[in-house]
């Protein structure tokens, strides 16, 4: 309950620098990312390791920033949930919050799904012959009942151990909570290192500059996001790991640690669908 | 807590102290902010369409000659006319119509109609906030920087088809604009959280959702718009940058990829974002509509789901926008018939506002004159919608004037008038001032007889076959062109009284009263002090 005269249960927030420090972050990212890629000053301009083409000094500096807001960020949000200014309404706020930002992410991968889709259907109008089948003449897709399945089976896996988790923290069982969420972040990380060996054994190319088609884009564009945000709940999980170990976590107040185990159960069912027409149904 | 209390003081911080803005977290300022912003980016946008009405002025190059000025892309070659008119789509569509109404408006009178003390997030609200500026500068850099060989800044229209806006333009122009849309996707992402979130979590005790403000519905079909067809934006704007940086083929026919593809994922997005520019606009029509009536809105329960219904729709006839690129003629009849749907819910909000005046006692206030000119305006346009829908007749119409003519109706004589009529029904609730209301009538003549100058002729343009985007026209055209940048000159006149109305009341300071409408205005926002006090609803209202 903030706010001194207040009558409700609604949380005032206090003036914060975090929203201009990142959005400061968030332009620097977007012109190093610009200069690394196109190159907004010639090779020769004194700061072209900033923003030269293929330079990562704009880059750098863009994404320390943003790092360091989030930090600070949600770094506050944990100090105002210790004194209390995170009430029963403000707790259903932030879990519409959370489902929200997940159905915004659902939208985005129904892009890149939707890509995939109509190159997998419609293939037969491509006018080059090598282009009208499924998969592209010259593609060898992955088979689905090796490192796929297995990858399949981590992440369901993984889905058990984070529901383990929340609920022996819901029983107050500390213990049993810290070692499923050991184990989620384990298998997290071992979903991780399988499509990177995955990755390193593709028989089809990323660019055309190595080759590559729109099979290599639609797949790789896909399971890469899918990719990053196994990565990205990896450590959210992670860091809900270590408030538990520091005691910030109770039988009865771990949002954090809800609102990580949804978004892997999110991260979870993408991979479902990857799995079931990326790789099984339209293997080809 | 007693140490944060200073900060959640009812005392007003001063207006000069940057922290206040800088560091936000109060709703109100932040809502002044995006109306600042918002102004500032109409100044910009507004001045580029004065371009291009100057250029279109006379047959033959009058301003984009290709002589070297100095100038870059404002005063360069026939590129320049065509990155102007992207940028005036983008800054109109993203940094001033969006601004001023989900950010300003949105932000100002949704905690306030529904009884809350604040939105949701506080601090994610200022986020939102102050992405719109990072973005706007990415945009704005696009526009000197090479875009096309030694062209500068992206000429390829604010739709960002491929291949113009990938193997088109190879410089970093394109990137820039990419990623200042990405930057302006996640403000309205966080902003449409925020939305939902408040509307849903913080109702005053007794405000079920169907005792909710028409402008706080129109606001939550808006933002759930957005929330759900801005990450398709962003998929596809995603495959524009690994195309152009990284190889990928999704829109390079070479590699199999398929630029009719981008447009299906950019209209998915794009048809709802039309209705996220109007949506605000009918919640404040209503508003004002029902108050100088004196008569509670006709029909609110329809007027409410009318919305829903329009934003439902919304989400499946996209590809009306691409009834030129061959696609079957059975799946085009399904995209006209899902098309001329929407005129029933939209039929429904027209005539419920006439059926709200319809035995009321009228008062011709500055906000219902601007509301009444939206009504007959936003008409207009929606006609002409209709005979665009049909996909036999727009492929003759398709990327003509008509077009052009048909989604101003809407957008500037629509959009911008609705905005205008929140900004002189709330501008004493906002400012705590009264403004001079000859100056903003006048405003409101010169706009509303400037805008149908500029825009009526380009009906007649459009059905004789002048292209879009095009930068010189046969001599035939020559009248209503001539025309049409005539009353840009006129509304430009209705812009000075704008700014006018502005610094009037700003030197002037009549203190305004809580309530200058009387009995019409009923909404919670005129129970508070003009201007309400820093953090209103310390105690929460309760709603009968």
């Amino acid at each position: 309950m903030a706010g001194h005269a207040a009558k409700h249960d609604y949380h005032l927030v206090d003036p914060s620098p975090w929203p201009f420090v990142g959005s400061v972050g968030a332009f620097l990212l977007a012109i190093g990312a610009v200069g690394n890629m196109a190159g907004l000053v010639g090779p020769d301009h004194p700061i072209a390791f900033m923003y030269g083409e293929g330079s990562w000094g704009g880059l750098a500096l863009g994404f320390l920033i943003v790092i360091w807001t989030m930090i600070g960020w949600w770094g506050d949000m944990i100090k105002e949930s210790k004194r209390g200014d995170h009430t029963a309404v403000v707790d259903i706020g932030m879990r519409y919050g959370m489902i929200l930002f997940i159905a915004s992410e659902v939208m985005f991968f129904v892009a890149w799904f939707w890509a995939f889709f109509e190159y997998a259907i419609f293939h037969d109008v491509r006018i080059d012959p090598a282009l009208a089948t499924w998969p592209p003449a010259g593609v060898e897709t992955f088979d689905p009942w090796h490192l796929p399945l297995m990858n399949t089976l981590i992440l369901l896996l993984s889905g058990t151990t984070v529901t383990w988790a929340h609920h022996a923290l819901q029983h107050d069982d500390r213990k049993g909570a810290i070692i499923g969420l050991i184990f989620t972040v384990v298998l997290g990380l071992a979903f991780t290192s399988l499509q990177v060996i995955e990755y390193s054994h593709a028989e089809f190319a990323f660019s055309m500059a190595d080759g590559g088609n729109l099979y290599g884009s639609t797949f790789f564009m896909a399971t890469g996001f899918h990719g990053a945000h196994v990565v990205i709940g990896t450590i959210f999980l992670a860091v809900c790991l270590f408030r538990l170990l520091a005691g910030q976590m109770s039988a009865k107040k771990h949002f954090g640690l809800e609102a990580a185990a949804w978004y892997w159960h999110f991260v979870d069912v993408v991979w479902l669908f990857l799995f079931a027409f990326v790789y099984v149904v339209y293997q080809g | 807590m007693s140490a944060d209390a200073a900060t959640h003081d009812d005392h007003t911080p001063s207006l000069w102290d940057w922290r206040r803005w800088v560091l936000s977290t109060n709703h109100k300022d932040i809502g002044t902010m995006y109306l600042v912003f918002a102004i500032f980016a109409g100044i910009i946008g507004g001045g580029l369409s004065g371009l291009i009405r100057w250029e279109l002025m006379e047959p033959g190059l009058q301003v984009f000659t290709g002589e070297d000025t100095g100038w870059g892309a404002i005063f360069g070659n026939a590129h320049n006319y065509n990155v102007v008119t992207t940028m005036h789509a983008l800054i109109m569509i993203f940094f001033m119509v969006m601004p001023a109404m989900i950010g300003g408006f949105g932000n100002w009178f949704v905690p306030l109609m529904i009884g809350a003390p604040d939105m949701a997030f506080p601090r994610m609200n200022n986020i939102s906030f102050w992405l719109l500026p990072a973005s706007f500068a990415l945009a704005l850099m696009s526009m000197f920087v090479p875009g096309a060989g030694a062209d500068l800044g992206f000429g390829g229209g604010w739709v960002l088809y491929p291949p113009l806006s990938t193997s088109g333009h190879n410089g970093p122009a394109m990137d820039l604009l990419i990623l200042s849309l990405h930057i302006a996707g996640v403000s309205s992402i966080l902003g449409a959280i925020n939305f939902i979130t408040t509307i849903f979590n913080m109702r005053a005790p007794g405000m079920t959702i169907h005792k909710m403000p028409l402008f706080v519905w129109s606001v939550l079909v808006t933002v759930f718009l957005l929330l759900l067809s801005l990450p398709v934006l962003a998929g596809a704007l995603t495959m524009l940058l690994t195309d152009r940086n990284f190889g990928t083929a999704f829109f390079a026919p070479e590699g199999g990829g398929d630029p009719v593809m981008y447009q299906h994922l950019f209209w998915f997005f794009g048809h709802p974002e039309v209705y996220i520019l109007i949506l605000p606009g009918f919640g404040i029509v209503s508003h004002v509509v029902s108050t100088f009536s004196r008569k509670p809105i006709f029909g609110y329960l329809g007027m409410a789901y009318a919305m829903v219904a329009i934003g439902f729709i919304g989400f499946i006839v996209w590809a009306h926008h691409m009834y030129t690129v061959g696609m079957p003629v059975d799946l085009k009849a399904y995209f006209v018939a899902a098309t001329m749907v929407i005129a029933v819910p939209t039929g429904i909000k027209i005539f419920s506002w006439i059926a709200t005046m319809w035995g009321g006692s009228i008062e011709f206030r500055t906000p219902m004159m601007w509301a009444i000119g939206f009504i007959f305006l936003f008409t207009v346009g929606g006609v002409t919608g209709v005979v665009l829908a049909n996909a036999g007749v727009d492929q003759s119409l398709h990327d003509t004037y008509y077009v052009v003519a048909h989604f101003h109706y809407v957008l500037s004589l629509g959009a911008v008038f609705a905005i205008f009529a929140g900004w002189y029904y709330w501008f004493e609730k906002i400012f705590g001032v009264k403004y001079n209301s000859f100056l903003a009538r006048a405003q409101f003549f010169f706009f509303f007889i400037g805008a149908n100058v500029i825009f009526f002729p380009q009906h007649f343009l459009g059905l004789n076959g002048m292209p879009r985007r095009y930068v010189d026209y046969p001599d035939a055209f020559e009248f209503w062109n001539a025309v049409s940048s005539w009353g840009y000159v006129i509304m430009l006149v209705g812009m000075v009284l704008f700014f006018a109305v502005l610094i009037d009341a700003m030197i002037r300071r009549r203190k305004a009263d809580a309530n200058p409408w009387g009995e019409g205005a009923t909404t919670l926002e005129w129970t508070l002090s003009s201007p309400p006090p820093f953090h209103q609803f310390s105690e929460l209202p309760k709603i009968k």
